[in-house]
């Protein structure tokens, strides 16, 4: 479920009851938990497999020897397993990257969320037109495909001497997180009690004291969920590194990965530990923050 | 950060001067975020229409061509090839992902033990890159070295990506492994919203399981399928990185959607007048299938229903 639900004011409400059920009685989980249901046990099994067979073989594959991937059951446990492929990573520069892909996703996750709140306090706390159209804006604005834009944004950047820098990437990816980012934490700093701000304002609190000691502080769920998405579609982005950067040490993890097995085209265990390690981060999010990081995931919609 | 130096400016601002009371905050609050938006989203949709009329390799100074890559766009039959294909990849992905995401929601959304561990793993998907996941099944599949080779199983030993009529469908099943997670996600939200009394009255009356989920599970579930169908239909026009890595729009044209063809156009073929033609194409085609699904599915009734999302 979304972390948009620990919203101070209700969400039980967002359901209609329009199938003549009878509204009175409080929604509740799915209660089947009683009865078996064999069908759906191997349907879900049977994604499990799909799901966990190709990550088995990623894994298993990484830790073989070049001689050993050509020989073996692909889906053997090692006999002989070894670290020689993340080495070979590892001394390829690995550590760049992951520095160039954290700086590129922390400026960008930063750079949104600084404007977005700003944007969204004024929005919900405002009453001018110019505030209502710019929440239309950004409405309309999640329409925009990222992929349809990338030929005048190479433009404006090479225009702009900026092409082949780390900014380059920051920027544009900035820019297509706000839309979705500034709708959320609208909705969400929607529901904090008028009251609240009345009774601040009544102490001679201006804007910025309500934005930063009431508003960010109860906004905390939402900024975490809004984090969390921004963030990991920074991360595995790929197709603004890939038109705004040449340079091999301008280079971001996902790019990092296909220029890889570009050039090690037959080392299969090596490409492989290449992607585990580009994926090692993001897995360690999920197995600490399994949560929250599913709550970002979704950014929302999920309700 | 620039967040972190507002509590100074306010401090001397409240104890100095009156705050204004009645007003609003400024307008000016929200300008960054709408300039950043601007410049790289706003604008460029203005730029690349005036491209679509230039000739421009890239490098040097666009130069005016008129009408020239409209032309050739719309009579190009490699671009016309790449719409149809995009069209055609989006049914055949919805018809795909939405059963399959609906399933395991519900699934998933379940309260066994047994469901929980397998939602574990169902998401993993979602936190590998599109670059690397596409270099996962190009490996994995590869005719030569990939598992159907290897393990000498005649069903998996397919030219997979190599076969122009097997390699869309398998572009289609790499993309479901990726997005399937992302909309079970959905779809277990909007199944554990559903009253469990729902169900009681329901077995209470006699109904099995199969008319329950006919007559309950999916009717109550419509908003998150709308929702869900919407982001897959629109989302589909613009895939890229999978494709990319995993086909490069190959073999021949068979995997060459329109996001595809335009990067290839512009960036590989330097005629970036042209693609920023089939960038126009690919808006309008996203717009245009937004204000269909808007129109026939009440999405925006919806919207409002769900303002708390």
């Amino acid at each position: 479920m979304s972390a948009l639900s620990h919203a101070p004011t209700t969400e039980a409400t967002n359901r209609p009851a329009s199938t003549g059920a009878a509204p009175s009685t409080p929604p509740g989980r799915l209660a089947r938990a009683r009865r078996t249901n064999p069908l759906g046990a191997l349907g879900g099994l049977l994604w499990l497999v799909l799901v966990l067979v190709p990550v088995y073989w990623v894994v298993v594959t990484s830790l073989r020897s070049r001689e050993g991937f050509f020989e073996a059951n692909p889906l053997a446990v090692p006999t002989h397993p070894t670290l020689e492929n993340y080495r070979l990573v590892l001394d390829h520069d690995f550590g760049l990257y992951l520095l160039n892909s954290t700086l590129v996703t922390a400026g960008a996750t930063l750079l949104t969320l600084a404007v977005s709140f700003l944007a969204a306090y004024a929005i919900v706390r405002g009453t001018s037109r110019a505030l209502r159209w710019t929440f239309s804006v950004f409405l309309l604005g999640l329409a925009i495909p990222l992929q349809a834009t990338i030929i005048p944004v190479y433009y404006l950047i090479a225009k702009a001497q900026m092409y082949d820098t780390l900014p380059a990437i920051v920027l544009p990816s900035a820019a297509f997180a706000i839309p979705l980012t500034v709708i959320i934490l609208v909705n969400f700093l929607r529901d904090i009690p008028d009251e609240l701000f009345e009774s601040m304002r009544a102490d001679g609190a201006g804007h910025w004291r309500m934005l930063w000691n009431l508003a960010l502080p109860l906004s905390r769920p939402a900024l975490i969920t809004v984090t969390i998405y921004d963030a990991l579609n920074v991360w595995n982005g790929f197709l603004f590194p890939l038109i705004l950067t040449q340079s091999p040490d301008k280079r971001v993890l996902p790019l990092f990965v296909w220029s890889f097995q570009g050039e090690f085209t037959i080392n299969v265990p090596a490409i492989l530990a290449a992607v585990v390690l580009s994926t090692l981060p993001i897995l360690a999010l999920y197995v600490f923050g399994r949560r929250q990081l599913i709550s970002g995931l979704t950014a929302g919609f999920g309700k | 950060m620039s967040l972190a130096k507002t509590p100074d400016i306010v401090s001397h601002g409240a104890s100095g001067t009156a705050p204004h009371r009645s007003a609003g905050p400024p307008f000016l609050m929200a300008v960054p975020a709408l300039a950043l938006f601007a410049l790289f989203a706003l604008v460029p949709m203005g730029i690349v229409v005036y491209l679509s009329f230039t000739r421009w390799d890239g490098l040097g100074s666009p130069a005016w061509a008129g009408t020239d890559n409209w032309h050739e766009v719309l009579t190009s039959d490699v671009t016309r090839h790449a719409l149809w294909l995009s069209l055609k990849f989006m049914v055949v992905s919805w018809l795909v992902q939405t059963p399959i995401s609906l399933l395991l929601g519900v699934f998933v959304a379940g309260k066994q033990r047994y469901r929980a561990l397998f939602a574990v793993f169902y998401f993993v998907p979602l936190l590998i890159s599109a670059a690397a996941l596409a270099i996962i099944f190009k490996n994995l599949l590869d005719p030569n070295f990939g598992i159907g080779a290897t393990l000498d199983l005649p069903l998996l030993n397919q030219n997979w990506l190599g076969d122009p009529q097997l390699a869309f469908y398998t572009v289609v099943f790499v993309i479901a492994w990726q997005f399937v997670p992302f909309h079970t996600l959905l779809y277990q939200a909007g199944a554990r919203q559903i009253p469990a009394s729902l169900y009681e009255a329901a077995s209470i009356d006699g109904a099995g399981r199969l008319a329950q989920f006919r007559h309950i599970t999916l009717p109550q579930l419509r908003y998150t399928i709308v929702t869900s169908s919407t982001l897959m239909l629109v989302g589909s026009l613009t895939y890229f990185d999978v494709v990319f890595v995993l086909t490069g729009g190959g073999p021949g044209y068979a995997t060459r959607l329109l996001p595809l063809d335009m990067y290839i156009t512009g960036f590989q073929g330097n005629q970036m007048g042209l693609a920023s033609a089939i960038s126009v194409v690919l808006v309008a085609a996203g717009l245009l299938l937004s204000l269909i699904i808007v129109r026939f599915s009440g999405f925006s009734r919806m919207r409002s229903q769900q303002a708390g999302m």
